[in-house]
């Protein structure tokens, strides 16, 4: 197995609505940007992995429909895709193929223009016809119930909520990628039209046209493309329920189980204090309250205090979501992928505005389908 | 450049895919057959257990897929249950399978039938005199015409 880094990365400027451009040109200036980052041209690359949600957009041969923007004409290209996962999975693809060595430079895409069709119907079509779809309702629906339980079961509050909401989008506004770059207040959060109880307008991920491109490239060949490259020091993920009424509400076993084997095969004992960064899926407020639980960054129902305390907050001992988070940009199947494109940049000190101090590790994540989990850790060092 | 957070849809060409539908036919296997019939005919909920962990799974499948042990040993479920999580859906939106707005607000609501291990899932009747509240009792309330699925549950309500 060879060591493997990311060593560019490009996204587009993330929107509600990309009117200007069709799908595969949004695709081409991720490409593009991505390619200028690394310093590499077409030429360079080995193999193109690209993933969407494909029932968004209705096209489900988009490796082949997106040819001419994705930079795989005459290269070996395959298409990646696992639903709300897709970004993250994308990454852990990227990492497996330049490991395994068979790819020494691997160009991995993810991307989504929301805005072609109805988010949560299509959301709705990747759970079970006849069990699931009667009564579910898109991404919100699931995660309100999994809300109830968790404010039932700790006694956390809507305006606990709230104050991971206003992290980050007060972060958003120094992402020039971000789409939703205004700040909010506790005020505007808490008395945003309810959605699905508890969920409000504002504790929910917009819908977004956006993609985001990677270059991940070997041993061989990382540190003569980029200077300070992203290692990978490793990434897991678990799926754990079939049915959505299999689902155990707390802790979020998926996060919970694939945290604990990457802290254990990297030896990491105290994630707070030893990892610098982090860029979290968290698609609804609360997750950003007891998702960080099953990280095992608070103990069950201390989330809210981490948030308060402002821990999280850019300056603070362990920022989260410094790119303002899912809750401020949600292109689905790039979602996942701009996490890892996030702490990448971090750790290569290019994230302009948006930089911390001294990103020595970072942690992404990516979530969907039924409750699953990815996870991705990133070191400066190159793992010895 | 374009400013792209400006952008007017007036000024750009959509092309609408129109009213096309794609129906499908699913299998529901032999379990889901059996679990539907029952409903449908007697008005009884069934379950299948594990022979390794004795997990009872609603709705029934073939393979336990933690032990990926077959299980065979139907028990019968509920009527009755417990209300474990739910929400009030109150944004309106579209209905894969029917093409039509749902009706909202609705209850969606998670239910631990009584000897299950799994939770059902179904519409929940949302009575404002008693507003729902986890950990509470919730009987079904079945369909006059039932036709052998998923909707012969018309919802659950307070018991």
């Amino acid at each position: 197995m060879k060591r493997t880094a990311i060593v560019g990365v490009g996204q587009t400027d993330h929107n509600g609505n990309r009117f200007d451009v069709t799908g595969v040109e949004l695709i081409q200036e991720a490409v593009s940007r991505a390619l200028q980052d690394a310093e590499l041209t077409l030429d360079d690359i080995d193999g193109v992995v690209i993933g969407n949600m494909d029932h968004f957009e209705g096209i489900n041969g988009v490796e082949l429909w997106s040819i001419s923007g994705n930079g795989g004409i005459l290269k070996p290209t395959i298409k990646l895709t696992t639903g709300g996962t897709t970004g993250s999975t994308l990454a852990i693809g990227g990492y497996h193929l330049t490991a395994s060595g068979l790819f020494n430079k691997l160009l991995v895409i993810g991307w989504e223009k929301n805005s072609e069709s109805d988010t949560t119907g299509a959301i709705t079509t990747a759970f079970d016809p006849v069990w699931d779809r009667l009564v579910f309702a898109g991404a919100i629906s699931g995660l309100a119930v999994e809300a109830s339980a968790y404010m039932k079961k700790f006694g956390v509050t809507e305006k606990d909520a709230a104050r991971a909401v206003v992290r980050d989008r007060k972060h958003a506004v120094k992402n020039p990628h971000a789409h939703l770059r205004r700040e909010v207040t506790l005020d505007e959060v808490l008395r945003a039209p309810l959605l699905s109880d508890p969920i409000k307008a504002l504790d929910i991920c917009p819908r977004t046209d956006g993609a985001c491109a990677i270059i991940f490239a070997n041993e061989d060949y990382a540190e003569k493309i980029c200077p300070k490259p992203a290692w990978v020091l490793g990434a897991t993920n678990r799926h754990p329920y079939a049915y959505l009424g299999d689902v155990e509400w707390y802790p979020l076993k998926s996060l919970d189980l694939a945290a604990k084997e990457l802290y254990a095969k990297l030896g990491i004992k105290e994630p707070l204090k030893e990892i610098n960064l982090m860029e979290l899926y968290t698609p609804y407020s609360f997750a950003n309250l007891s998702w960080i639980e099953a990280l095992g960054l608070a103990k069950p129902g201390e989330g809210a205090k981490l948030i308060w305390d402002g821990a999280t907050d850019a300056g603070g001992s362990l920022p989260i979501n410094l790119s303002g988070g899912v809750l401020s940009t949600n292109p689905i199947g790039a979602t996942g992928l701009i996490r890892a494109a996030e702490c990448a940049h971090q750790i290569m000190g290019r994230a302009g505005e948006r930089q911390a101090e001294g990103v020595k590790k970072a942690l992404s994540t990516g979530f969907g389908g039924c409750f699953w989990s990815d996870i991705l850790i990133y070191g400066s060092e190159k793992p010895s | 450049m374009v400013q792209k957070n400006r952008l007017k849809r007036s000024d750009f060409i959509f092309i609408e895919s129109g009213e096309a539908f794609q129906p499908f036919q699913y299998s529901v296997g032999m379990e889901g057959s059996r679990f539907f019939t029952e409903i449908r005919d007697h008005k009884k909920f069934l379950g299948l257990k594990c022979p390794l962990c004795r997990k009872v799974y609603v709705p029934p499948r073939k393979i336990c897929g933690p032990c990926f042990k077959t299980m065979d040993e139907w028990v019968e479920v509920g009527p009755m249950g417990t209300l474990s999580a739910f929400t009030i859906l109150r944004f309106p939106f579209i209905d894969p399978e029917t093409g039509e707005k749902k009706p909202v607000p609705y209850g969606y609501a998670f239910i631990l039938l009584d000897g299950a291990s799994t939770q059902f899932q179904h519409f929940l009747k949302v009575d404002p005199d008693w507003p729902p509240a986890i950990g509470i009792r919730v009987k079904p309330v079945f369909a006059e015409n039932r036709q052998g699925k998923l909707s012969d549950i018309r919802h659950f309500e307070a018991a």
